[in-house]
């Protein structure tokens, strides 16, 4: 019990905590601070008490992007979760070579700024450029078109973006499985497809609900995407949030409604604590 | 002894720690700070280097983010006694909000010969008379179309609410730098006037909202439309003039239109922040570029049109059309984006979002 004994030294986690002091605990309560600051028209803010961003913040009009928002960033966690989580199976069942080689390949994917992503399937998408050229000489489509601005394209771009993360997510458990459930339910005359539906997957639960957590808080976040290959009505929160700090120089607003994203973040961060928690009782 | 040791020590610990700060504020060069990319390419090209020979003040060249991005980091920095850059170019939506929030140092214009060709509209001064920038450029923001997609210019900015243009244009994605109201008040509206009511301004967003299924792309970043009208992805929109004649010059299939109701005329202004510690050597800069020889070599090689009247300058007939038009132009009203700027934004954001 006493701290000597302790594999690791306990004053390492000082280093953790001022960064997390520092890095997050400060910025944010300068957040919390501007945000009730007075907003001067057609000027900049002044220090002080003022609810009115807030009141702003509590519209319709803002109620509508958050539902956009988390309606985007839940289709595309499902989305990449049920793409990552039979690829992340199959990976399992691989020799240890190829899953390194898999695995390598997925991380550089890591590397690519969302810039890149977001202009290169603009491109994938486009009429001039994209794969609408490829259907129409295959006679699918009469004419090249565009598949991009639109939903479509967006979550395109979203899943890819956010696959690598639910496959490392899913991952390590994937690996652990014990291969000989799989192969009980084998012996005992269940198809490939039944035995992931009513095996696997139900082993799995809990990390697939954590990575689908995991993407949806990333993918929330996420304003490049939605101005490149989405329309206005897929602009999320984060893109009005930059609207209104970078372009209408209003940070009091901009940052009440950073602070309405984050304290919806932060309740799927405690939605994931609880149903880590009901994991562990479970076993 | 002690004390005298003491004293000694300290004046050359005060001597060693300001003698490398004196001898920076010498060498410094004058932060000027353009729109990044051609601008500013043009600048580091045909501008700063002529004005360092002549003046011996040494130029850094410093790439702005367009708009208000910009004003936002300069506010920032200047809080914390920062200037990212000493001499700023301004597009006059920032350049007002400068001034409301009195971001700008106020200049000396006894030190500034050449501000007398400037008109009054050019010359900037807070409310209690004390100048603090002048125009730097003007441009326009025209209509465009790709030369393959149209061969026949088009000659309205009705093109825009052309039920054959569905899906095709690019227009700015925010009220204050697109100055779409403008352009739908003096198309359909007979001029700007009906954007001094709340009442005016709702009935032309109104109207400006059927021009939504046209638009393909709200394009905040420039780079983003002007790839996209070249390659005729996106064949149609609002644009630059000058950006659009220099792609045209070299041989991309992109025209510049100015309208019959005409086009948008905006303007760059340079301001000094008041956290910079070279205001003397800015305001030579400033005067510098207020020469009518500067104007016309700017209208020349950046494709911008004069702040200075045009008959002190030596810009011939074609050069002149090259850079503006003879059409009344479109004024923008920038107190929409000044004192109802929250409300404009918020109505322009419901509107190009619903």
């Amino acid at each position: 019990m006493s701290a000597r004994e302790a594999p690791t030294p306990y004053w390492l986690g000082l280093l953790p905590a001022l960064a997390l002091l520092v890095l997050f605990l400060v910025p944010f309560g300068i957040m919390l601070a501007v945000s009730v600051a007075g907003r001067e028209a057609g000027g900049f803010f002044t220090w002080g008490f003022d609810l009115a961003s807030y009141a702003r913040v509590f519209s319709p009009f803002v109620g509508r992007i958050l539902v956009t928002s988390v309606a985007i960033a839940l289709g595309a966690a499902i989305l990449a979760v049920a793409l990552a989580l039979p690829f992340t199976v199959i990976l399992g069942g691989m020799s240890r070579r190829a899953q390194t080689v898999v695995l390598v390949v997925l991380l550089s994917a890591l590397s690519l700024s969302e810039v890149i992503i977001g202009f290169s399937v603009n491109t994938l998408l486009s009429q001039t450029a994209g794969v609408g050229n490829l259907l129409a000489w295959l006679g699918l489509l009469e004419a090249p078109r565009a598949f991009t601005p639109g939903l479509f394209a967006l979550m395109t771009g979203l899943v890819y973006l956010s696959f690598p993360y639910a496959v490392l997510v899913l991952y390590p458990p994937v690996a652990r499985l014990d291969p000989e459930l799989a192969q009980a339910a084998r012996t005992m005359g269940a198809s490939p497809l039944r035995t992931f539906a009513t095996v696997t997957v139900p082993l799995l639960r809990a990390p697939i609900l954590g990575a689908t957590i995991l993407v949806f808080v990333f993918v929330l976040g996420s304003y490049l995407l939605p101005q490149v290959l989405g329309r206005p009505q897929h602009w999320t929160l984060s893109v009005h949030i930059t609207d209104q700090a970078i372009y209408q120089s209003n940070l009091p607003f901009a940052a009440a409604m950073a602070v309405l994203l984050l304290a919806v973040a932060l309740a799927l961060v405690g939605l994931s604590l609880l149903v880590t928690r009901e994991r562990r009782t479970g076993t | 002894m002690k004390r005298r040791s003491f004293l000694i020590g300290t004046a050359a610990g005060m001597s060693a720690l300001a003698a490398p700060a004196l001898l920076r504020a010498q060498g410094a060069p004058l932060k000027v700070g353009t729109y990044g990319g051609f601008f500013q390419d043009s600048f580091d090209q045909h501008i700063f280097p002529d004005f360092t020979a002549e003046t011996g003040i040494a130029v850094e060249s410093i790439g702005e983010p367009t708009g208000e991005a910009w004003l936002v980091q300069l506010e920032q920095a200047a809080r914390a006694g920062q200037a990212p850059a000493d001499v700023s170019m301004m597009a006059q939506v920032a350049r007002l909000r400068g001034e409301r929030s009195e971001l700008w140092a106020p200049l000396d214009e006894t030190a500034m010969a050449n501000l007398g060709n400037m008109p009054e509209h050019f010359v900037h001064r807070y409310a209690d008379g004390r100048l603090y920038g002048t125009g730097a450029v003007s441009w326009y923001i025209t209509l465009v179309s790709n030369t393959d997609v149209y061969p026949e210019a088009p000659t309205s900015w009705q093109a825009l609410w052309d039920p054959a243009n569905a899906d095709r244009l690019g227009l700015l994605a925010l009220a204050s730098n697109s100055f779409l109201l403008e352009i739908t008040a003096t198309t359909f509206f007979g001029g700007t006037d009906i954007l001094g009511t709340e009442d005016g301004i709702l009935q032309v967003l109104a109207k400006l909202a059927e021009v939504k299924p046209n638009v393909r792309l709200w394009y905040r970043d420039e780079g983003q439309f002007q790839q996209a009208l070249a390659s005729g992805e996106i064949p149609m929109g609002q644009y630059y003039h000058d950006v659009t004649g220099l792609a045209a010059a070299e041989g991309q299939p992109v025209r510049s239109t100015f309208p019959a109701e005409g086009a948008v005329l905006d303007s760059g202004s340079w301001v000094v922040s008041k956290a910079s510690s070279m205001v003397e050597p800015a305001q030579v800069f400033i005067d510098y570029m207020a020469r009518p020889e500067i104007q016309a070599k700017l209208s020349r090689n950046v494709g911008t049109a004069p702040t200075v009247d045009r008959a002190l300058t030596d810009l011939t007939d074609d050069e002149f059309a090259a850079v503006a038009s003879d059409l009344p132009p479109i004024l923008p009203q920038y107190e929409l984006y000044i004192d109802r700027a929250d409300w404009v934004n918020q109505k322009w954001s419901e509107m190009i979002t619903g």
